[in-house]
């Protein structure tokens, strides 16, 4: 757990005093990813170096569980922290084992201990150690050089990990893939995570509480999705755009919004067996799996009222299928993509799970504003 | 503030030099040196002749000759050429006086050659090296504009490689007027006299008659043209002005 | 050909003052990188003090070494050693401090400020990002500094010979007040060729020195 209690950081320049951080307040809880988000020049850097003291903080205090980090002298603070920069800072004089086992040596460890550390971080990372250890940082790609200098302050275990833009040189197709592995990672590590962003969508993505900043001032902190749903004022929703109920819908998962196990018709169900499940359900449509319980169709409730027969002889084909892992984002692409407003949702086996529709989406996304103001008029009418 | 610490230190350094005086004079040096004055003047006018003949004949011969090597026409021995100029850069002044004595004899004729020599190879790897630095984007763009390979050369890569080349010019006219004194061993007259002759004869003020003229002389000269491509170096690309 | 037969004939004398020049070279650019080195490293500390240095030590070049022999001759006749070994060893000394202090101040300095940021990032101490970052990746510039001092003070302790410090400069020295131009021409190539040949030795360890990752 990381706590920042009125956290300060003031400049004397030439031009004058500089508040670059303004009595921050706020609480990580452990195993979080908080990013911080905002403008360049709004503190959220000064911020993050004032943890490891990189920047000397001018007066406050920070917290590592419990632990008033002020208490401790900084170079053994900082062999506690892990820090990743984005300029990736990998020493080109030593090779790729070196770097990685830099901060266990300093600690001394003995030889054989951070030797099979370094191979276990490389192979944690999917970078082939044998191959990888004896190389020299100039001889790897940005990618590569990236998750090495991530598993490189995760040598020594640290609980607490310090990241400034740590994916922000990298292209943007590479970026999603080691943003992809290290939140796999995290989900593993569970270490308390403070990350400097200037991304609104690397912040959705990554992050379990973001931090906004503007000029030296912590401005709203909170998860994701309330940031996006309720901004706290002007500046806040222009940073996260006017398409912000949008990025919303990466936060959700197919399974959150799904109508769960409805039930399917087999082919060799007659269609009134279908029109009968439609009419006690108030569905409009209904899906046919095979023996499986994999969704192969579709019967709507005109086509159970025009035709005779059994399903398999009258439906209509599916146009897309959701995962229940998938986001909403993607779901509501392929709807877009294939004109249809209703999906029926799979598991990873492909067994039928449930269905999600256009509205149902819709409506989960308007829920948090309906709740509101329910709640508003609910204290102004006294109600209970 | 870089500047107000270089003050500082001239103010220490002059008053060093007056202290320096202050003792000299208690011991009489200084009435000895100046009954070396007419001496001084003479030789220094000749030590400055030597210096300026030989330092702009170079520069007339070495930045041609780097603009040469430096096209594109000549790439193929342009390379193998300077790796030979470093060679010779490496060879000692002395040295190459001495073997331009060996051919060419005494006098002022094979001390202004030799002094001309030791002050081209800088200069002409300056020259070339500067050009070559020029971004290759700054002539493509010169290029895409329509500009004659003449217009590219004068216009974009010289200004943008002369403060490299002035850099090559103030080194060669250092070396140079650091290596007149020896020209005196060839018979090639100049401040040296009083050096040398103060040394064989065991001749303070004589020695510092020569020493000291010879050590303003090449300060003075480092100074002046350092002065110089201050001014001419256009701004934007002027290390030296870049934030004024 | 009168050279030629000269220099196989006198073939040990050469060598000895070879040996000799090398000797007077090496121990006054010794004591210049272990007071240059240190130097250099220390004021990258504070700019303005840098600054002072490297001027100063830039005048201190720019004074051409007969001026500079010249100069140091009355002070140092004071404790009576004003011409010989130690004024040219002082000499060389002295003119070796602008590369080699320039050189590491600007090797130092010029480190990339990020991997100076990963350095205290990851708790190093101020020594130990001095001895596992800072100077394996300023050694290349450091060393041809060390490089131009050597190659540079081969020339100046020629010029040495005139104030009887010895060297490969005897013979051009006796080669001129004898006209001799088999000694003048021997001596010219022999200082010439150690200096050439020196000038490769160290760039050759220059190359061993660097850092296997990091580029020439």
């Amino acid at each position: 757990m990381i706590q920042l209690e009125n956290l300060t950081k003031i400049f004397e320049t030439p031009d004058g005093v500089v508040t670059a951080a303004d009595n921050i307040n706020m609480t990580v809880p452990q195993g979080e990813i908080c990013v911080l988000l905002g403008p360049s020049g709004c503190g959220k850097t000064t911020t993050l170096k004032m943890l490891n003291r990189i920047i000397p903080p001018t007066s406050g205090r920070v917290m590592i569980n419990g632990e008033d980090t002020s208490t401790l002298d900084t170079i053994s603070l900082r062999r506690n922290i892990g820090y990743v920069i984005q300029q990736i800072g990998l020493f080109p004089n030593m090779t790729i084992a070196e770097n990685i086992s830099i901060v266990p040596r300093l600690l001394g460890w003995d030889k054989k201990r951070y030797l099979a550390r370094a191979e276990e971080l490389l192979a944690m990372v999917a970078l082939e150690p044998k191959t990888f250890m004896q190389r020299y940082p100039r001889e790897l790609s940005g990618g590569q050089q990236q998750r090495v200098g991530v598993i490189r302050a995760l040598a020594a275990d640290p609980p607490v990990m310090l990241m400034d833009e740590p994916f922000g040189a990298i292209d943007p197709i590479n970026r999603e893939v080691i943003q992809d592995e290290f939140l796999k990672m995290q989900e593993e590590l569970q270490k308390t995570i403070l990350f400097v962003s200037h991304d609104i969508d690397e912040a959705v993505k990554m992050a379990d509480k973001v931090a906004i900043f503007n000029a030296g001032k912590l401005i709203q902190f909170d998860s994701p999705d309330a940031l996006l749903a309720h901004p706290c004022n002007k500046f806040v929703e222009d940073f996260v755009g006017t398409d912000r109920t949008l990025k919303r819908l990466r936060l959700a998962k197919v399974a959150d919004v799904m109508t769960p196990a409805p039930t399917p018709v087999k082919p060799d169900d007659d269609l009134q067996t279908a029109l009968q499940i439609m009419q006690n359900n108030d569905y409009v449509a209904v899906t046919m799996v095979d023996t499986l319980g994999r969704p192969i169709g579709s019967i709507t409730r005109d086509l159970a009222t025009a035709k005779r027969g059994r399903c398999g002889d009258h439906f209509y084909g599916l146009r897309a299928i959701a995962r229940v892992d998938d986001d909403l984002r993607s779901v509501a692409s392929a709807m877009f993509s294939k004109d249809t407003t209703w999906m029926p949702c799979v598991d990873d086996e492909g067994i039928f799970r449930g269905e999600i529709s256009q509205r149902g989406v819709t409506h989960y996304l308007g829920a948090t504003y309906r709740s509101r103001e329910a709640q508003q008029t609910g204290v102004q009418h006294g109600e209970v | 503030m870089v500047k107000s610490k270089k003050v500082l230190f001239w103010l220490v350094a002059m008053l060093g030099m007056f202290f320096l005086g202050v003792v000299s004079q208690s011991s009489g040096l200084i009435d000895d040196f100046f009954y070396y004055w007419e001496d001084i003047v003479y030789l220094s006018v000749q030590h400055m002749q030597l210096s300026a003949i030989s330092g702009s004949a170079a520069i007339v011969l070495a930045v041609p000759l780097g603009i040469w090597l430096s096209r594109p026409a000549c790439k193929r021995f342009a390379e193998p050429m300077m790796q030979v100029l470093n060679i010779g850069t490496t060879v000692p002044t002395l040295a190459i006086l001495a073997l331009s004595m060996s051919f060419l004899g005494i006098g002022a004729t094979p001390a202004v050659f030799a002094l001309c020599i030791a002050t081209l190879l800088p200069i002409v790897r300056n020259t070339y090296v500067g050009l070559l630095a020029v971004p290759d984007h700054l002539k493509e763009a010169a290029n895409g504009m329509g500009m004659t390979p003449g217009q590219i050369l004068l216009r974009v890569e010289i200004p943008n490689a002369l403060y490299v080349i002035f850099a090559g010019i103030r080194t060669a006219l250092t070396i140079n007027v650091g290596t007149v004194p020896l020209a005196f061993l060839i018979g090639g007259g100049g401040l040296g006299e009083l050096i040398f002759t103060g040394i064989d004869l065991d001749e303070m003020p004589m020695l510092l008659a020569g020493a000291i003229p010879t050590s303003l002389l090449a300060v003075l000269v480092d100074i002046s043209v350092g002065i110089l491509a201050f001014f001419i170096v256009p701004k934007g690309v002027n290390p030296l002005r870049m934030n004024t | 050909m009168e050279t030629l037969a000269f220099i196989a004939e006198s073939w040990s004398l050469i060598f000895s003052l070879t040996l000799e020049h090398i000797s007077l070279v090496s121990v006054a650019v010794g004591l210049a990188i272990l007071t240059g080195v240190p130097i250099g490293i220390a004021i990258t500390q504070n700019e303005s003090v840098a600054a002072v240095v490297l001027y100063a030590a830039s005048i201190i070049i720019t004074v051409p070494s007969i001026a500079l022999f010249g100069l140091m001759i009355p002070v140092l006749s004071l404790f009576g050693q004003g011409i010989g070994y130690l004024p040219a060893v002082i000499a060389v000394l002295l003119y070796s401090q602008l590369p080699i202090i320039r050189n590491t101040y600007a090797a130092i300095n010029n480190v990339d400020p990020a991997l100076r940021e990963a350095a205290r990032g990851l708790g190093m101490t101020p020594v130990q990002r001095l001895r596992l970052v800072e100077i394996p990746l300023a050694i290349p510039v450091i060393f041809a500094g060390i490089r131009t001092a050597v190659v540079m003070n081969i020339g100046v302790m020629a010029i040495a010979a005139y104030i009887g410090a010895g060297g490969l400069g005897t013979l051009i020295s006796r080669g001129i007040t004898q006209t001799d131009p088999r000694q003048l021409i021997a001596g010219a190539l022999a200082v010439s060729l150690l200096a050439i040949i020196a000038d490769y030795a160290l760039l050759y360890c220059q190359r061993k020195l660097t850092p296997k990752g990091v580029s020439a």
